[in-house]
């Protein structure tokens, strides 16, 4: 296989598990956070900020992911 | 679309990807300072490489919202205010709940520190939105080079966030040892979790990798999503003249993203700073 090929095919993987990651982490996290504001509303404002909050921990790794995987797409370190 | 437009013809995508991925570069190469021509001669300038375009317009920016901000402070009324003075108050004000929300000591220093990176990181996200081509073209304009690189987007470069996150992380350590004194910092490492001495070195192998840990996800969070959204950008550019409904989609969607992590960014600032201050840990 060459560099090219075998490229393609890491970063797809890495996308993948990136995406599935946080797709689950994500699911997780809006619905308990409509659970938690459903219960009690006054503290929606309160329970966003900390979403938000703990959505900056969840999705560092998978961006960093993505952005090793642009940087083997767009810009390979191993051609050349 | 871009390449109909750039004096220079990019031989494939790639290249095109990559030349707008690189720095503008000022350094030591083969003996004299001159501007790189080619990343190997980035890489070859080796420490003191600098980026004059990231430098140019994040301090640009810097300088800029400081000035504006400051116009505004000396024409501030407590009578009915303009449009412009409601604008800041509205910013002061949500920074300001941001900051009593997550910070429970006393500092003075924190609030404004909040708003200023707020305000520095949003607006250097923001030049993301700013499309692609336009201004590396108008610096190639002005300096008649038209190879010239030029990276428009500031917190794409990661010496800009690490740079933002070092400080923070500076900030950490200095509030930490004020607050609780040299033996109160070095307890939290070594007696916690486990308050035992013999297992003092377990404590700090539990510990320190997430203290370390803190500058490096807060540099790495606000760089990748940028750079992410940014190489999305350039691929979009190089469709011709369908990108321009998919730059809008995107453009929109990324909106979100540039005030998500100017929020984020102060927000850890934030939390991070607030746990240098609890004295009981």
């Amino acid at each position: 296989m060459t560099i090219e090929a075998m490229t393609l095919l890491t970063a797809a993987i890495i996308f993948g598990i990136c995406g599935a990651g946080t797709a689950v982490a994500f699911g997780n996290l809006g619905g308990k956070l409509i659970e938690g504001s459903a219960r009690q509303p006054e503290l929606a404002p309160m329970l966003q900020t900390q979403f938000f909050l703990v959505a900056a921990f969840v999705d560092v790794i998978s961006i960093i992911g993505v952005g090793i995987v642009f940087l083997f797409i767009f810009a390979n370190p191993f051609i050349g | 679309m871009a390449e109909a437009h750039s004096e220079v013809a990019y031989a494939s995508s790639t290249e095109y990807v990559s030349h707008h991925l690189g720095f503008l570069t000022y350094g030591k190469v083969d003996g004299h300072w001159g501007f790189a021509h080619s990343p190997e001669e980035a890489a070859q300038m080796g420490f003191w490489a600098l980026n004059v375009d990231t430098m140019l317009i994040s301090l640009l920016l810097g300088i800029g919202f400081m000035a504006f901000y400051f116009l505004v402070s000396r024409k501030m009324t407590a009578g009915v205010p303009g449009p412009v003075q409601n604008f800041i108050e509205l910013l002061a004000e949500f920074v300001i709940e941001s900051v009593e929300g997550a910070f429970f000591a006393k500092n003075k220093f924190i609030a404004p520190l909040a708003l200023t990176t707020f305000s520095w990181i949003f607006l250097m996200n923001t030049m993301d939105l700013v499309p692609v081509d336009w201004i590396p073209m108008f610096a190639q304009l002005v300096t008649g080079d038209s190879h010239l690189y030029f990276k428009a987007v500031p917190t794409t470069d990661i010496n800009i966030t690490l740079g933002f996150a070092v400080a923070v992380f500076l900030m950490v350590i200095y509030y930490s040892i004020k607050i609780k004194g040299v033996g109160g910092f070095a307890g939290g490492f070594l007696m916690y979790p486990f308050p035992k001495w013999y297992l003092a070195p377990l404590n700090l192998l539990i510990e320190l990798p997430g203290f370390l840990a803190k500058p490096v996800s807060l540099a790495l969070r606000l760089y990748g999503n940028m750079f992410a959204g940014e190489v999305i950008f350039l691929v979009i550019a190089l469709l011709g003249y369908y990108q321009l409904p998919l730059h809008f989609a995107w453009a929109v969607f990324h909106i979100l993203v540039i005030a998500l992590q100017a929020y984020l960014f102060m927000m850890l600032t934030i939390v991070y700073l607030n746990q240098a201050h609890q004295v009981d840990h």
